[in-house]
């Protein structure tokens, strides 16, 4: 205890010209506050994904021929100053890279906040604010994160045991979630997508520094907002599936 | 006997400090690092004057028994800190700073010492706001002032209801700079077990490490000493838990003299103490009384709630007595109004021991959201510790002890008789006197450490250029540090059946009946028969459990009161031969009719400072006498 | 006076190597006007006289400023009341017969000495590190010559009151500092007087920071947990300020 200037970190050079910085971008990513931004950053993409993708999905309401329109519609998304597909592809590169950020970046933060508290409180901790979704985060995330590579095996790669017909999107959707087990996973997925958001939308605006005593009030509803429209337009449509709105 | 030298320069009083700083011998900035000067506290004035000369570039050693200086007990000041900016131009100079505090003080400190507060005083907020202290300002971005007890000017610059912490973050902040940068070598949880002196000159200091129990020494070319005061003696007192007299007395009992003890001031607007086993009292900052009234209800026996007493049934005490000063009377004074409204039975709350603190009339009048924001802070405190909101019933306050104008005895030049061991802040007694105004204390701790050590310790380290400090394998050295263990060990091995907080009770107890707000002859007398015995049976009789080579707070504690118990006594001797009253120290003996201070100038014109002989009974007494070529000694009146 | 009888577990550590151990201690004949911590005394008090060693915990000024008294009281840190330490918290909170569980914060960077004593010095690391306005004695200019908005000193002023008591990372479930260190920065970096370094500042002191503590994930338990109620609208600032600093070319600001 004595002396404390032993675990002092390093301070030379500061104030003056310092070692050749690595990139901006780079150094950002290094330190933890960083990534909350880079999760921010990316959170945004995903969550204009997810939007987008709830949105494009209601067009099965519709029916079978305008919902398949829509996915060739996807594909030939700026054609001709591009070829087919590869605006697609270019977003789908672009959300996988936020994706994989965005899990690397909360992994390497849940191991840097594990390691901050090695023992643990022993009697039971009262949370004021700190919520259900806010703790579990993590659990969300990977529930989310596995949800995404069903999702994709079941709807866009293989199918996952019923009659798949690849680019047939509405008979896709419609064979699958007519099973009420599958039904029921989307819906657990999305409740968890849900909580997730709930938490993500709002934490966001912290990790970026967009406070403002004008808004920061809406902050939450914003996120409690675009947590519901979300979860209320992708549970619907399991639902309508169960319900034979939506059916082949 | 020793030799009192205050070594004050020749000269005006307005020209003394420039003269003093041009006749000084100086350390060349090259040199500075060939110098180890120690600090020891780390509050306003420790830290500032570390951060000081390690900015200039002496090697600095610092040391705190908290664990980071910024707990320092300085941060507990609420009101603010007094300067002569006179930026309210409502007739303040440097001379009327210097002027207020000579009168407030009572006539018992040092023209020159004052007159260089007042001056440096600009400096500090200057110095503050630089620093990044959020001060109180103005809606066009200018410093905000209020007015304190004892002035009838605006002078002081406050930060909410924590001007203290907000100065020691200051200061605080600039320390961490120089032990960031390696200047300052910081050692915290580490408390002074002795001051070590070898050739008649400070050559070091005993530390222990309060984590392992650890006893060192550290040697330099000079000691710093600012470890705050010794309100604790009284055992209840506003002071924080761990404040101690400890540094203070090695140094004394190594040579230096103390002045003063009797200098103690009792603070007027305290919470009252709710049961017996409290261990600390409230202060709520004195700023209330610029808009909270004093008051009792005439009738001693009124047992109605306060909203319900008419106005003319009650007793506005101290703007009947003090007219012209009304609630903002000094603390002395109006300490003292208070304690003979409740001795006379006025006393209200459930045990009768306080008097109300009233806002009503100034919320009415400025409407409550301004009262709130002078002092929300505050009022919450109050409410938190009562459960009573003063927005809805008067507070209930009674005066507590709370700072010690005494302390170690300095010259001008803040060097104690000791060559080469310095004292600054409330550890020193140089600069208020009998009594301190308040918003003084934060003023002093940083003129102190900013501005005065600073200067002043060049002029003793200069001619030692190319000495190096004495090693801490010196037979003295290690004679204190034999002691050191000796002493914690002994504390340890007495076995006795009563904790060290039960005999600081009861030492407490004793000051406090006999050694506090009032003192007699016979009272004394009977405190200094029964201080030596009660701290006969604290060696005989002290439990102290655990071991002394770990951290063990009963055992700091113990050490601690021991010191207590001798100061005590010093204290209660200070006052016994003090045969006058003034500023803090009332005796009953000396009283006009009316039942104001009396003081006696002709004799008592003077500071005693006491050399220890190794009896703690048998102190031998000097005398400082105080000459006074530029203000007139008046009777100090705020009627 | 109103007396109540109260069962303490109290977390018991004999330095930072033991494994500790809960202690339950009854202690009946509590005045409800005590503070926590004259309730702590008190059973201390008894302990001794049982030939016990007393209870270890970190208090000083006990009117709240300090910051040295600390505590997770019930899972709470510095116990139930909003905007109160626990030297400020009174028995008259808790009933005849309630169980208060003490244990002292925990967090990697704050090592426990003994019992309820842990180590905070990681703080005075990240002060250290750029907590400061560089302005050596002697030269500062007129305190008036900057005027500063009201506002922004009410800011700077909300920012320091932080009282470096630790209770945001005892809070936090990530055992991060970010109220602590986002209130430090802010409370230097809203003022004029702290622009010169503004940028050095906000990233020394995250960097500091980082290397001893967890990450902030806006879960808003520091704030609720805060003596001072120190928002988290400062750790937005500070996290404004930090990717400021990383972007901005400090080649460049000699031209800003």
């Amino acid at each position: 205890m004595a002396t404390t200037t032993v675990t002092r970190p390093n301070t030379r050079g500061r104030g003056t010209e310092r070692r050749r910085k690595p990139p901006a971008l780079v150094e950002i990513y290094r330190s933890a506050v960083g990534k909350k931004y880079v999760m921010a950053i990316t959170g945004i993409m995903l969550m204009g994904f997810v939007f987008a993708h709830m949105v494009g999905n209601l067009k099965m309401f519709l029916g079978p021929a305008q919902f398949d329109h829509y996915g060739h519609f996807l594909r030939e998304l700026l054609v001709p100053i591009l070829p087919r597909t590869v605006t697609l592809w270019l977003m789908r590169l672009g959300l996988i890279g936020a994706f994989a950020l965005h899990i690397h970046a909360a992994y390497a933060l849940t191991r840097m906040n594990h390691a901050a508290r090695k023992v643990g409180y022993k009697s039971k901790r009262d949370y004021i604010a700190a919520n259900y979704a806010s703790r579990t985060m993590r659990w969300s995330g990977i529930i989310v994160g596995l949800f995404i590579v069903w999702h994709l095996f079941d709807l866009s790669w293989t199918g996952t045991g019923y009659h798949f017909y690849r680019g047939a999107a509405y008979h896709n959707v419609a064979a699958s979630l007519h099973r009420p087990p599958v039904a029921a996973l989307y819906i657990v997925a999305n409740l968890a997508l849900g909580l997730h958001l709930f938490h993500g939308a709002w934490s966001l605006f912290q990790s970026l520094g967009w406070s403002n005593p004008k808004f920061n009030r809406l902050r939450r509803n914003f996120a409690a907002g675009f947590a519901t429209i979300i979860v209320v337009g992708n549970v619907s449509f399991p639902i309508a599936v169960l319900a034979g709105v939506v059916s082949n | 006997m020793l030799h009192l030298d205050a070594k004050i320069p020749d000269g005006p009083l307005d020209q003394k400090w420039t003269s003093y700083k041009f006749e000084r011998k100086l350390v060349n900035p090259a040199n500075r690092r060939k110098y180890d000067i120690i600090v020891v506290g780390t509050g306003l004035a420790g830290g500032a004057a570390a951060a000081t000369l390690a900015e200039q570039g002496y090697r600095v050693k610092a040391f705190t028994f908290h664990d980071s200086p910024r707990r320092a007990h300085s941060i507990a000041a609420q009101g603010g800190i007094n300067a002569a900016k006179n930026y309210k131009a409502d007739g303040d100079s440097v001379w009327r700073l210097f002027y207020d505090t000579i009168k407030g003080g009572d006539f018992r400190s040092r023209e020159a010492n004052v007159y260089r507060l007042a001056e440096v005083s600009v400096n500090i907020i200057d110095q503050m706001v630089a620093q990044g202290v959020p001060f109180a300002r103005e809606y066009g971005g200018l410093l905000d002032n209020r007015s304190f007890g004892g002035a009838q000017v605006s002078r002081t610059f406050y930060a909410r209801g924590q001007t203290g912490q907000q100065l020691l973050l200051g200061v605080y902040q600039q320390m961490a700079r120089q032990v960031g940068l390696g200047n300052i070598e910081l050692h915290n949880r580490t408390e002074l077990v002795d001051v070590v002196v070898v050739d008649g000159k400070a050559a070091g200091i005993v530390v222990r490490d309060l984590v392992t129990g650890e006893v060192a020494s550290h040697s330099a070319h000079a000691v710093i000493m600012a470890t705050g005061g010794y309100s604790n003696v009284f055992y209840l007192s506003t002071n924080a838990m761990t404040c101690n007299i400890t540094a203070d007395w090695r140094a004394h009992r190594k040579g230096a003299a103390f002045a003063n003890a009797c200098f103690t001031q009792i603070h007027p607007t305290c919470i009252p103490q709710s049961d017996d086993f409290q261990s600390k009292l409230t202060l709520m900052s004195e700023s209330l009384r610029n808009d909270g009234r004093l008051w009792v209800p005439v009738n001693p026996d009124d047992t109605r709630s306060p909203d319900q007493v008419p106005e003319s049934e009650r007793d506005y005490f101290l703007e009947r007595r003090y007219p012209s000063f009304g609630n903002l009377a000094p603390r002395d004074i109006a300490s003292r109004a208070v304690k003979v409204e409740v001795d006379a039975g006025k006393g209200v709350g459930p045990l009768k021991n306080g008097v109300y603190l009233d806002f009503s009339e100034a919320m009415e009048r400025l409407g409550v959201d301004t009262i709130r924001e002078r002092y929300g802070n505050l009022f919450e405190m109050y409410e938190r510790i009562t459960g009573e909101s003063p927005y809805k019933v008067p507070m209930r306050i009674y005066p507590a002890p709370h700072y010690t104008m005494g302390g170690l005895w300095v010259d001008y030049e803040l060097m104690t008789t000791i060559p080469g061991l310095y004292s600054a802040g409330e550890a020193n007694f140089s600069d208020h006197g009998a009594n301190r105004l308040g918003a003084s204390a934060l003023m002093q701790g940083l003129a102190d450490g900013y501005f005065v050590l600073p200067n002043t310790v060049s002029n003793y380290l200069a001619p030692q250029l190319g000495t190096r400090p004495v090693p801490t394998d010196h037979p003295e050295f290690q004679a204190a540090e034999a002691a050191a263990k000796a002493r914690y060990d002994g504390y340890v091995a007495i076995g006795g059946t009563k904790s060290p907080d039960r005999f600081h009770l009861e030492l407490g107890r004793l000051m406090w009946d006999y050694c506090g707000m009032e003192r007699s002859r016979a009272g004394l007398e009977k405190a200094l028969a029964e201080i030596p015995a009660l701290h006969e049976e604290f060696r005989k009789d002290l439990r102290v459990t655990g071991d002394a080579h770990s951290l063990n707070q009963t055992l700091e504690k113990a050490a601690r009161v021991d010191d207590f118990f001798e100061l005590a006594q010093l204290t209660c001797l200070d006052a016994l031969t003090r045969e006058e009253s003034c500023g803090g120290h009332f005796r009953v003996e000396h009283q006009t009719p009316d039942g104001e201070a009396l003081r006696d100038d002709e004799h008592f014109a003077h500071v005693a400072a006491w050399g220890w002989t190794g009896d703690p009974g048998q102190p031998e007494r000097n005398v400082e006498p105080l000459e006074f070529e530029n203000v007139h000694l008046a009777v100090r009146s705020y009627k | 006076m109103k007396t109540i009888d109260v069962t303490l577990q109290v977390w018991r550590q004999d330095g930072p190597a033991d494994p500790g151990h809960f202690d339950t201690i009854q202690v009946p004949g509590v005045n409800t006007d005590m503070s926590f911590l004259e309730m702590l005394d008190l059973v201390n008090e008894r302990l001794i006289s049982d030939g016990s060693e007393a209870i270890v915990f970190d208090h000083d000024c006990r009117e709240g400023i300090c910051g040295t008294c600390s505590l997770m009281i019930n899972g709470q840190a510095h116990g139930p009341l909003r905007g109160t330490a626990t030297c400020q918290l009174h028995m008259r909170t808790y009933n005849d017969g309630d169980t208060i569980v003490i244990e002292p914060w925990r967090a990697t960077a704050f090592p426990v000495i003994k019992d309820l004593m842990v180590d905070r010095s990681p703080f005075d690391r990240i002060v250290e590190s750029g907590g400061f306005i560089t302005a050596e004695t002697g030269g500062a200019p007129d305190a008036n010559l900057i005027p500063i908005p009201k506002p922004v000193a009410d800011a700077a002023m909300d920012a320091a009151a932080c009282i470096s008591c630790g209770a945001c990372v005892a809070a936090c479930p990530n055992s991060a500092a970010n109220l602590f260190t986002a209130a430090k920065v802010s409370h230097l970096n809203l003022l004029p007087q702290g622009q010169a370094e503004r940028y050095r500042r906000v990233e020394a002191m995250v960097d500091t920071m980082e290397q001893f503590f967890g990450s902030c994930t806006n879960h808003g338990e520091c704030q609720e947990a805060c003596p001072k109620e120190i928002s988290i609208d400062f750790i937005a600032i500070m996290n404004k300020d930090y990717l400021k600093a990383k972007f901005k070319n400090s080649r460049l600001l000699s031209r800003t």
